[in-house]
């Protein structure tokens, strides 16, 4: 099929899938965090507040656009929309999964393989940081612009061991496409320990991989570290004079931000699409069993309601459930899908460390932040870049 | 395609470069030299030098332009006040200028005869195992004297900014 035609397809398929992820990833964090709390979270818009995010995004449209005097205007305007086309332009080189045949055409599910793409995705991590500057100097606020100016400060300190952190497994996979970086890590020890750059001898990245997330929760500027819109002292931080839309642009962004660093931290250290075991022992069944045992909670649940609607709603999700189950099962669709779901499954559990820590952990103060990057991270990954330089040249 | 994206890109370097001294308020400036960084990473995309690329943005447009922003946010620097320029720099400033230009060209013509014309694409060299390789085999010596010399700046800078021991 034409080169062009297929990328167009596949372009529409990923950003309809990412901002659908998105959306569903903020009703996932208030669900998360309020059963943390011992809440109930959002639970009136829809069958368990599924519907909160569409509701949420028709409340943000018909908010009223402010924009304060004396912003600078072009900036002022500029800085949402930067910061969300930041956001969303990592995730093209993102590998989601192995080559797949589908109706006659063959393609890797990924945007494009770039040779440089870890680094291009480092390049646009960094230019992020401009979003939120410009944001919180243009809105003429001081706490805007003390939010953006601890926010910049933050970032550019942990992009330092952040990026000594990639360093690290790069020296074992001797590459930089992100696609080779995770056929690289195919194999297993002993027949079932898989080769990902965390297990990977000689130099195993467990290191590595601690400090790349330390480092990732400030980069997009999550609790313990989201000092840049700390309420407290700050209002809302950067985006203090922003409503409507342009906020939920940087709403938006902070969820994709999320979401990328997720899918390069499966990418880099958990041997992206690639089972937990080997499928000789069975791994291909995982998703089936999943699924399964979701229609089972379902059901059970479903004939012994809670509340009046479950009895009609929770016998629909377990149909559901089942038929994915089944669907898992078919081997053209799991040639398809397996990959993926194994994909997902890390970084959704990823994710969800994201915000199992937003409701576990206090913030940091703002030097104990500082010191934290410059102290104490800095120096281990550096240590753990030379160790593992070292054992790669001893062993190769 | 690729003489078009030469051209959008070129433009946008030099439409952004003038735009820094144009400016008078120190962020617009530091912006307009942040597109300048950046379409010059696409210049050097377009030759295949991709590795060139991604460190001019990773250390130029984000390291570098984020503390200048950063300082000039911090000082929270106003616009700067357009003063009379003096009679000599009125008179002579675009002459001189335009003769600059031209010496400019003039030398660059004679330095690289016309058959070493550039090609976009036919670089070969550009990927990270080519600068790597010539970084640690051809230019090993100047690599660790600028890293060196980075080193004194650094320690310089230490000695500088550390408070003084009563």
């Amino acid at each position: 099929m034409n080169f062009f035609l297929l990328s167009l397809i596949k372009a529409v398929v990923v950003a309809f899938v990412l901002l659908t992820a998105l959306a569903y990833l903020q009703w996932v964090e208030r669900k998360v965090i309020a059963h943390i709390q011992v809440r109930m979270g959002p639970y009136r818009v829809g069958p368990h507040g599924l519907l909160q995010p569409l509701a949420d995004v028709i409340k943000l449209i018909t908010k009223e656009d402010l924009i304060p005097p004396h912003a600078n205007k072009f900036l002022y305007l500029g800085a949402p929309f930067f910061a969300v086309t930041m956001a969303l332009l990592s995730i093209s080189v993102i590998p989601f999964g192995s080559e797949i045949h589908v109706l006659g055409n063959t393609t890797w599910m990924q945007l494009t393989d770039l040779n440089i793409g870890i680094l291009f995705v480092l390049a646009i991590s960094s230019m992020s940081v401009y979003g939120v500057a410009m944001a919180g100097w243009a809105s003429n606020n001081k706490y805007s612009l003390l939010g953006g100016l601890r926010s910049s400060a933050q970032m550019i300190s942990y992009e330092l061991p952040l990026s000594m952190a990639v360093a690290a497994p790069l020296l074992l996979a001797n590459t930089l496409s992100l696609r080779h970086i995770v056929l690289q890590q195919t194999g297993y020890y002993l027949g079932f320990i898989p080769r990902w750059s965390i297990f990977q001898g000689p130099m195993p990245q467990i290191f590595s991989f601690i400090i790349f997330l330390i480092a990732a929760f400030a980069e997009t500027n999550r609790v313990p570290f989201d000092l840049a819109e700390a309420e407290n002292e700050l209002v809302a931080g950067f985006h203090t004079e922003y409503s409507s839309m342009k906020f939920a642009a940087f709403f938006m962004a902070e969820y994709a931000n999320m979401i990328t660093v997720c899918s390069i931290t499966t990418t880099l250290f958990l041997g992206g699409w690639l089972p937990l075991w080997p499928a000789s022992a069975g791994s291909s069944y995982v998703p089936t069993l999943v699924f399964l045992g979701g229609a089972a909670v379902a059901l059970y649940h479903g004939l012994n309601p809670a509340r009046r609607m479950d009895r009609l709603t929770l016998p629909v999700v377990a149909v559901v459930f089942f038929l994915i189950a089944v669907a898992f099962l078919v081997p053209a669709v799991q040639a398809v899908l397996l990959p993926f779901f194994w994909f997902a499954a890390k970084t959704g559990a990823l994710l969800f460390l994201f915000i199992w820590i937003r409701g576990t952990l206090p913030r940091f103060r703002y030097d104990q932040l500082m010191g934290f990057a410059w102290k104490f991270m800095f120096p281990v990954a550096v240590a753990n870049l030379m160790v593992t330089g070292l054992l790669v040249a001893a062993f190769s | 395609m690729d003489v078009i994206l030469f051209l959008i890109f070129a433009v946008i370097a030099v439409v952004c470069g003038i735009n820094v001294v144009v400016q008078t308020h120190p962020i617009s400036s530091a912006i307009s030299l942040i597109g300048v960084m950046g379409s010059l990473a696409v210049l050097y995309l377009l030759l295949g030098a991709e590795f060139l690329a991604a460190a001019q943005v990773i250390v130029y447009a984000g390291a570098v332009m984020v503390l200048f922003v950063f300082v000039i946010m911090l000082l929270n620097a106003g616009a700067e006040t357009r003063r009379g320029r003096s009679l000599l720099a009125q008179l002579l400033g675009i002459p001189l200028l335009l003769v600059f230009l031209g010496l400019m060209a003039y030398f660059a013509q004679r330095l690289f005869p016309a058959t070493a014309m550039v090609r976009f694409g036919a670089f070969r060299g550009g990927t990270a195992l080519d600068v790597g390789e010539a970084l640690f085999t051809r230019f090993l010596l100047p690599f660790e004297v600028v890293s060196v010399l980075i080193l004194i700046a650094i320690l310089g800078a230490v000695v500088l900014a550390r408070k003084e021991l009563d």
